[in-house]
């Protein structure tokens, strides 16, 4: 249950990044009026929560959040303030941190040696693995969970059963990250020149070393936006965390620690806000900071296959 | 702190045991001779991915396959019944029939909504703001985003900004989650919220690749804008469009965190996946949710196998 899925753009018509400069045709004012109503009507939702996040209780149930955007102003923390300490969202936060960076980390490095070997070495049966690892990228999660979950309850880590452990959700988005990671990784690698392989070989360098001195430096755009794609789907993802994580509290990340919110306290209007606010603010921190990889990650295109 | 400690070590011991582990593999088939260590080196680099995938994908897959033909007792083999129960059940069909809702709607409106957005966007000044301003709901949660669209929904005039509109217009507040089916159409407007961005960023880029020239060349030639976009824009655009539309098919198919948080599947919103967990963790019923998952799995065939038509031809040319 992926956030943001996967796309697999193989093909060669889209040429990201290629601006063609600018083709700004005189736009007549339905243009400007269709495009103003839409921005509106795209952000009133975020904007509506954002102005109430900070509102009283009493005044959030009695008057609209379009009131308070004109004085008097009203505003306070307490709804911040009650959420992060007793709701548990402060440390359900520390939690999505703890799952999200090591799974991160975990699923990059294990596709980048995986993603070399099918990019630039040859062995029997790769084109037909790859296209195992192309058919994977849609597999429903679903599919995999009544196992998985079994697997995790018999296994045992320092005679531990890894149910409910972060160790085990870290496992299971780097098994999920992985084909998504490979694909991408692997086209990138593959589109690099070939002359620098070939004159490295030459000079005796062993894939090891091109490896570590060519294919990784030269790919740090490729890694970016995968970094931040598997940042994003970690961070945001419920069903892996809700069925893995088991039913203790103060293991919860901030998506399930919302969606239990949300079901308990349903009209908890101030407190809600708040809560959705917080487990929005850092995704769309690292999405606005590092925007440019990720719609290079998206429009794969220009990580040219 | 326990929790703080362990993943600060996982995040630099993983990287580093990898590391040492490519590099004992090449100290080792460095030793080889060269044809032998050729030969077995691509392997031990695959393996750790391949470990994973084995371990999280493949083999759950088959055994999950395995699992829906038996019954809710491990060892009770059921043959069908499972598959006969979920094309009988009136909720598991009508958990069906919603998620082609989502399957039409979602698809459609995201696409067509993205469509136009690339078009239009690309006469402005402004094409960079608008862009971020529709492309921004893509980094946030399913769940968050339930959250801001219930309080969008939400009942009272006063607190839901939709039903103040009504109101305003001289209407009655409208239940927006309670009524079917204009409910699953209200969760439908959360995901078009949500994806709208992606394939307005997809069909841009496509965009900017059409060659100036040619639509110059069409517009002295005196076609007026809209024969542009149906004649030269839209077939050009196609294949991207068939790239996105796949991708929003499995994000409709898979539709789970949404209606989770917004309805629960209540007032008739259900749609497969939801039902899966719940046979799973409400019902304690692991054969018929595997049964259900093999279905979801089946439903992305078709996709599956136009990714992989796709990535082979790309090959070819390559």
């Amino acid at each position: 249950m992926t956030q943001v899925q996967a796309p697999v753009l193989v093909g060669t018509d889209l040429r990201a990044g290629a601006r063609r400069g600018p083709r700004r045709r005189r736009g007549d004012l339905l243009v400007h009026v269709a495009l103003i109503v839409l921005m509106v009507v795209w952000a009133v939702p975020a904007v509506a929560l954002l102005v109430s996040s900070f509102r009283p209780t009493q005044q959030l149930t009695s008057s609209g959040w379009w009131t308070a955007i004109f004085p008097p102003y009203e505003f306070t923390f307490s709804n911040y303030e009650h959420v992060l300490g007793q709701a548990g969202l402060g440390n359900a936060f520390l939690n999505s941190l703890v799952i999200t960076i090591p799974a991160t980390i975990i699923v990059i490095s294990v596709a980048a040696f995986a993603s070399y070997a099918f990019a630039w070495m040859s062995f029997p049966g790769r084109q037909i693995l790859f296209v195992v690892i192309v058919g994977l990228l849609v597999v429903p999660l679903q599919v995999t969970l009544i196992p998985v979950l079994r697997l995790f309850r018999d296994a045992t880590f320092f005679g531990q059963s890894l149910t409910g452990t972060f160790l085990a959700v870290w496992l299971a988005h780097t098994g999920y990250g992985l084909p998504f990671a490979v694909y991408l990784l692997r086209n990138y690698f593959g589109g690099l020149p070939r002359e620098v392989f070939e004159s490295a070989a030459i000079d005796g360098a062993s894939p090891g070393t091109a490896f570590f001195r060519l294919a990784l430096p030269m790919s740090v755009p490729a890694i970016a936006s995968l970094v931040i794609f598997q940042f994003l789907w970690v961070w945001n993802d419920l069903l892996v965390a809700l069925v893995y994580l088991g039913p203790r509290p103060q293991n919860h990340p901030v998506s399930v620690t919302l969606a239990n919110l949300t079901t308990s306290q349903g009209g908890d209007w101030n407190f809600l806000t708040a809560a959705a606010f917080i487990s929005m603010a850092l995704p769309i921190v690292v999405f606005l900071a590092l925007q440019r990889y990720f719609v290079r990650g998206i429009t794969g295109g220009a990580v040219k296959g | 702190m326990d929790r703080l400690i362990s993943s600060v070590l996982v995040v630099l011991a993983v990287p580093a045991v990898l590391v040492g582990y490519v590099l004992t593999i090449e100290a080792f088939a460095g030793r080889l001779p060269r044809s032998v260590g050729d030969r077995i080196r691509p392997w031990l680099w695959l393996l750790p991915a391949f470990a994973f995938v084995l371990v999280f994908l493949i083999y759950p897959m088959i055994a999950t396959i395995l699992r829906s033909l038996y019954g809710s007792a491990e060892g009770k083999f059921v043959g069908a019944e499972n598959y006969v129960h979920f094309f009988t059940s009136s909720q598991t069909l009508a958990a069906l029939g919603n998620n082609i809702l989502w399957l039409v709607f979602l698809t459609g409106l995201t696409v067509g909504i993205g469509l136009i957005v690339a078009v239009l966007v690309d006469r402005v000044r402004y094409e960079s703001v608008v862009k971020t301003v529709i492309f921004l709901p893509m980094a946030i949660s399913f769940v968050a985003a339930g959250v801001i669209w219930r309080f969008m929904y939400e009942l009272n005039p006063s607190v839901g900004t939709l039903n103040a509109v009504v109101v305003a217009l001289g209407g009655q507040p409208v239940p927006w989650l309670i009524n079917a089916p204009l409910n699953t159409f209200m969760l439908i407007v959360v995901g078009v919220w949500m994806q709208a961005g992606f394939a307005m960023v997809i069909l841009s880029a496509g965009l900017k690749g059409i060659s100036t020239e040619l639509l110059e060349a069409a517009r002295v030639d005196g076609a007026n804008e809209r024969q542009v976009f149906r004649s030269i824009m839209l077939p050009l655009l196609m294949p991207t469009i068939a790239v996105i539309t796949t991708t929003i098919v499995i994000i409709a198919l898979k539709t789970f965190d949404i209606v989770y948080t917004m309805t629960n599947g209540n007032f008739d919103t259900e749609v497969i996946a939801n039902r899966m967990y719940k046979e799973l963790f409400n019902y304690g019923q692991p054969g018929q949710a595997s049964a259900t998952a093999v279905i979801l799995l089946v439903a992305v065939v078709p996709v599956m196998l136009f990714n992989i038509r796709r990535f082979q031809q790309q090959e070819a040319i390559r």
